[in-house]
């Protein structure tokens, strides 16, 4: 049983013309097992959790705390949050030219479980995961999300959800951009992870159209940079009829 | 006399091409084609040097023939290119029989006969012939001269060039390719070594439906000078070229140029033509100039692009690796090793493959294969 805890978390964006503050004191706690979904318009900041949590260098934070298992996240290195059990599925997975699908898991995977799978049942693992995922097996010898389509990305990082098996998977907005049977093949994607490890799962949503397929326990409304209202599953029925309009303009 | 001709002036031809070294002024380095060069850097292949060897090679299907005994009709392009021409005492020849297939690659390791060397190989493939050549450029001699390839109708033709000698070596080469009907060519360029090296590609073709591919990678290090200056010269219909040259540079005063001439003449209408150069810069202190260039002579193309890129590590490349739980070291390995193995991995062989992305790593201090998986 882990948990993952965030405290009045704040961050902001570097850019070029400054720090802009985006998170505005997120507090938030998950537990193994558990699936809580992050709703909230555009530009609430959701994503930005999200690489918060991961460690993206564009952001900083300015107070705040998150631990995993009482260990402080803030102070590790984006490798060492991954190694420590964190994922997060990216909405825009980046194109690695020239590295193979098959070499990039192994040196992940490698690199997670702190020693190399062994070649015979990694050939195996990898193969049958990328046929529950309705992968071609051509996939394993092209380079790392080079010339896929939107799908074939998100279908990659639930396989790589899958092998890693972390105890807190944080998607980011892994149904954007999916038509439907894609959605229905990546969410079964996720609950296999759900099942064979126990997991936590961050689910950051624009629509409600994921929940179908995953049910989440607890969900959260994000506006502004931070968690405005949580509710149980009902209260993505009531953002699905009702919109974001409500807390957008209490925020503001 | 020729008649006076009303086409507009261009900046890509004519081009001077002759075998005597008089009718190529001395460079004062501000012409273009000389402008990037270093004061003094390549001066001593401007006037014929004594003492100076020939380059040899052996193998199965090789000769090295006196040069009197050459009838190609190839002609020099610059100043260093004809004096190694009308100096050099012997061509290395091999031929690639009509219809021949070669499963295997054929390796031309050259030799110097002297610590300077003059060069001229030839390589013909006959209509037909598919193969693969690769040529190891002499490790211990400097060198400034030619390769010319003829590939015949029908060909698939893959010539590697490595150029990996010594880091006191000052080297010069051009190499041209004469592509003909249907043919498929591969020329890929490999540059590690020398002090300074200038490598000049060019093709042309014989007919229509001829296929260029022109990869190069190249690595320069500390006070290491590399120019690679490509000539594609689109003359005949519904052809097509592809240049893709990527390059790293690390260390104080490495300095790169990529220079990648297009020029689709009138009569060359359908073809398609694309050019691009990437350049990873891993520290400070690094210099590389890129410049694509394309003239059209005509609008009626399937299509002509060209793209240019430098830069340093890219951030999300990086963060997507390391949110893998991969260390930002060997991160930064996969990216250079990735980098270099698009280009590596289009070489028709395995172990050649291996060899050059083994140099590679060699070079970087990295350990660098290709693949990973070997079961």
């Amino acid at each position: 049983m882990s948990q993952l805890v965030i405290t009045d978390l704040h961050a902001s964006v570097i850019t070029d013309a400054g720090e802009r503050e985006i998170l505005r004191g997120v507090t938030l706690t998950l537990d193994s097992g558990r699936t809580h979904a992050i709703m909230g318009p555009n530009g609430s900041g959701k994503s930005t959790l999200a690489y918060v949590i991961a460690g993206h260098p564009k952001y900083v934070v300015t107070s705040g705390s998150i631990t995993l298992d009482g260990q402080d996240v803030l102070a590790m290195s984006v490798d060492e949050r991954a190694k420590a059990g964190l994922f997060l599925a990216m909405q825009y997975p980046v194109e690695v030219p020239g590295v193979s699908v098959s070499n990039f898991l192994r040196t992940s995977v490698t690199a997670v479980r702190g020693e190399a799978p062994k070649l015979r049942t990694w050939v195996k693992d990898m193969k049958t995961s990328m046929a529950e995922l309705q992968m071609d097996p051509a996939f394993a010898e092209r380079s790392v999300n080079e010339g896929f389509s939107g799908g074939e990305k998100k279908r990659h990082e639930i396989l790589q959800l899958g092998l890693l098996a972390p105890k807190f998977a944080i998607l980011d907005e892994t149904d954007s951009g999916l038509d439907v049977d894609a959605l229905r093949i990546v969410s079964e994607g996720v609950n296999r992870y759900r099942e064979a490890t126990d997991g936590g799962v961050l689910l950051i949503t624009h629509y409600t159209r994921i929940l179908r397929y995953i049910h989440p326990d607890v969900v959260h409304v994000f506006v502004g940079g931070r968690i405005v209202e949580t509710g149980g599953p009902e209260l993505a029925d009531v953002l699905e009829a009702e919109g974001y309009d409500r807390y957008v303009a209490a925020s503001a | 006399m020729t008649a006076p001709t009303l086409a507009p002036p261009t900046d890509l031809s004519p081009r001077v091409r002759s075998l005597s070294p008089e009718d190529f002024a001395t460079p004062s380095g501000r012409e273009e084609e000389w402008r990037f060069i270093p004061s003094g850097a390549f001066a001593q292949f401007m006037a014929p040097i004594v003492g100076a060897g020939y380059v040899t090679a052996s193998g199965a299907g090789v000769s090295v023939v006196p040069i009197g005994e050459l009838t190609s009709s190839w002609l020099p392009i610059d100043r260093p290119s004809a004096v190694a021409r009308a100096h050099v005492s012997h061509a290395i020849v091999l031929e690639v029989p009509a219809d021949h297939e070669s499963t295997e690659p054929i390796h031309l390791k050259l030799q110097g006969t002297s610590s300077i060397a003059y060069e001229h190989v030839e390589i013909r493939f006959g209509r037909f012939s598919k193969a693969t050549v690769i040529i190891e450029q002499p490790g211990e001699s400097a060198i400034c001269g030619s390769i010319v390839v003829t590939v015949g109708d029908g060909a698939t033709a893959t010539v590697v060039n490595v150029s990996d000698g010594q880091r006191t070596l000052e080297s010069l080469l051009t190499w041209h390719a004469d592509i003909g009907r249907d043919a498929h060519f591969n020329g890929t360029q490999v540059s590690l070594g020398g002090s300074r090296l200038r490598v000049l590609p060019s093709v042309s073709y014989l007919g229509t439906g001829g296929n260029a591919q022109l990869l190069g990678v190249f690595l320069a290090d500390e006070g290491q000078f590399m120019e690679h200056r490509l000539f594609v010269d689109h003359d005949r219909p519904n052809c097509t070229s592809n240049v893709v040259y990527k390059g790293a540079l690390s260390g104080e005063k490495s300095h790169t140029v990529w220079v990648g001439d297009v020029l689709v003449r009138r009569e060359a209408t359908g073809i398609d033509t694309y050019e691009i150069n990437r350049n990873l810069l891993l520290t400070d202190g690094a210099r590389a100039d890129s410049v694509p260039n394309l003239e059209l002579e005509t609008g009626d193309v399937a299509s002509a692009g060209h793209a240019s890129a430098t830069g340093r590590f890219d951030d999300d490349q990086l963060f997507y690796l390391q949110a893998r739980g991969i260390d930002e070291e060997t991160a930064r390995q996969l990216v250079v090793r990735g980098f270099f193995a698009d280009i590596v991995s289009r070489i028709p062989d395995a172990q050649w493959q291996a060899d050059i992305m083994g140099r590679i790593g060699a070079r970087l201090g990295v350990p660098v294969e290709i693949g990973g998986d070997d079961e």
